[in-house]
Order: C-alpha cells, then structure tokens, then sequence
C-alpha cells in the first residue's frame, strides 16, 4: 500500500512540475527576450511584467505544488525511488508537453536527448 | 548562441547544483529539526551554507527564467542537467566518495543526451512548429508573383 501511495506522489510531482514548466517556458516567451529588455527599458520593467503575467504565477503555483508533492512523497516511500524517478519521468512528459501545448519542434535529437538524461538520472541513484 | 547566452545556461546548472548542496550541508549541520519549534526553520537562514545555499539558488530561479526567455524548454532541461554529472564529479574528487561503474554509465547517457541536443537549435521558429503541409502551402504563396 506503502508502495502505491509512493508512485501516486511520483504522478503529482510529475504532472505539477511539467506543467508549471510549461507554464514558466510559456510566461517568458510572452515577456520576450529578458536580455534585450532590460537594455532597452530597465530592469523594473522587465520584473514587473514577469510578475504581471497569469502564466507566471499558475506556473510559480504549479511548482509549489511540486515541492510539497516531493516533501509528502519522502515521507511515504523511499529518497531512492522518489527523486530520480519523478525527475527521470519529468524529462520525458516536459518533450512531450512542450511538443502538444507550446508546439516546440522536438525532432529526433531532443527526443535522444531527453530519454538519454532520464536514463542517466535513474543510473546515478543506482 | 552568443558567449553570453551559454553564460546563462551555466548559470543555470552551476547555482542549482552547488545552491542544493549547500543547502543540504547546511540542514545537516544544523540536525533534525522538530515540528514543535517552528522558529527553528526560519533561524535556519542563519547558517551561512543555508543563505548562500538559498542566494544561488534565486541566482538559479532568474537564469533559468532568462534562458526561457529565448530557448526552448526541451532545449534549457537537457542542456543545463550537466548538474548532475557535475555533483557526481564533486563527490568523487571533492567529498572522496566511491562512485559506482552505473554512475559513471549515468554520468556518460546525460553528458552524450547534452551533447546531443546543444547541437541542435536552441529555438523554434514559428515556421518550424507548422505542420509540413501548411509549411509548403506559406512558402509556395510566398513565391507567386
């Protein structure tokens, strides 16, 4: 039962996390390039209008919701399965999000590459 | 990429990986810390490993949110997970630790899947996210006299 509620924190971390990236990447493109921005109008200018936009707060939201996720996940199942496999897992469901909601061109290589990083995360806690 | 842009990505992975385990330093020499006394979590900023720890780790927050701003997110995840194989460098010749033969096979699946994707583009442009049929209709349109 342990085992179940252990997996269970792993989807809500994996989902919250993915979509409060998606949510962050999806605030900064509508910010635009944070670089040029600050040239042109200021640093408060750019501060201001990342902390206007929705996106970047349910984004910042999302990500809470990962970290306590995490924090009731450690106290059900062990550090050694909770942490590399939701970070393993989020690779893979970031490409995948990022493919569907922000019509990122994940071509052969991203995808080599996120299955290639999860795989290595789930090696170094072995 | 410009030089300065790969400053951003290193940003993002350096103050990730040494902010959590400064952090992780830091809430071990201070010891388990009870529910009963609250306050102890916030005199925690106290320590230094702890404030240093969570200073690179708002350092990570805003680099990585810069990064966003002109990279894809299957580009910045790939490209900045050399943390880890940064932590496990540090744990081998820093903190003396035995690194396994599977952690040295982990260490070269994310150093080949970073080699892998900083290749590529950092960014999609529109053109590149439109199916390839909507593509060739917008390209032949465009060359009509």
């Amino acid at each position: 039962m342990k085992q179940a509620y252990a997996w269970g924190a792993i989807a809500a971390i994996v989902l919250s996390s993915t979509t409060g990236d998606v949510l962050l990447s999806r605030a900064m493109k509508q910010v635009g390039d944070v670089g040029a921005l600050w040239r042109q109008s200021g640093l408060w200018t750019v501060v201001a209008r990342i902390l206007r936009n929705p996106n970047f707060l349910l984004g910042v939201l999302a990500m809470t919701t990962a970290f306590y996720s995490l924090l009731f996940g450690l106290s059900w199942g062990d550090v050694s399965l909770i942490a590399p496999a939701s970070a393993s897992l989020t690779f893979v469901t970031n490409a995948v999000a990022a493919k569907i909601f922000l019509h990122e061109r994940v071509d052969r290589r991203r995808w080599m590459a996120a299955l290639l990083v999860a795989g290595g995360v789930v090696l170094l806690a072995a | 990429m410009t030089f300065r842009k790969y400053l951003v990505l290193a940003g993002v992975t350096l103050c990730a990986s040494i902010g959590d385990s400064l952090l992780s330093r830091g809430m071990k020499q201070l010891g388990s810390i009870s529910l009963h006394h609250p306050s102890d979590l916030i005199l925690a900023v106290l320590n230094p490993s702890v404030a240093v720890g969570i200073l690179l780790l708002l350092g990570f927050f805003a680099s990585y949110m810069t990064a966003l701003s002109w990279a894809d997110l299957t580009y910045v995840l790939p490209a900045t997970s050399l943390g880890y194989v940064l932590l496990t460098l540090i744990a081998k010749f820093y903190l003396q630790e035995a690194v396994t033969t599977s952690r040295w096979i982990g260490v070269l699946l994310i150093s080949a899947g970073v080699g892998f994707v900083t290749r590529g583009p950092a960014l999609t442009r529109q053109s590149d996210a439109l199916p390839d049929d909507v593509k060739y209709e917008t390209a032949s349109a465009g060359n009509r006299p």
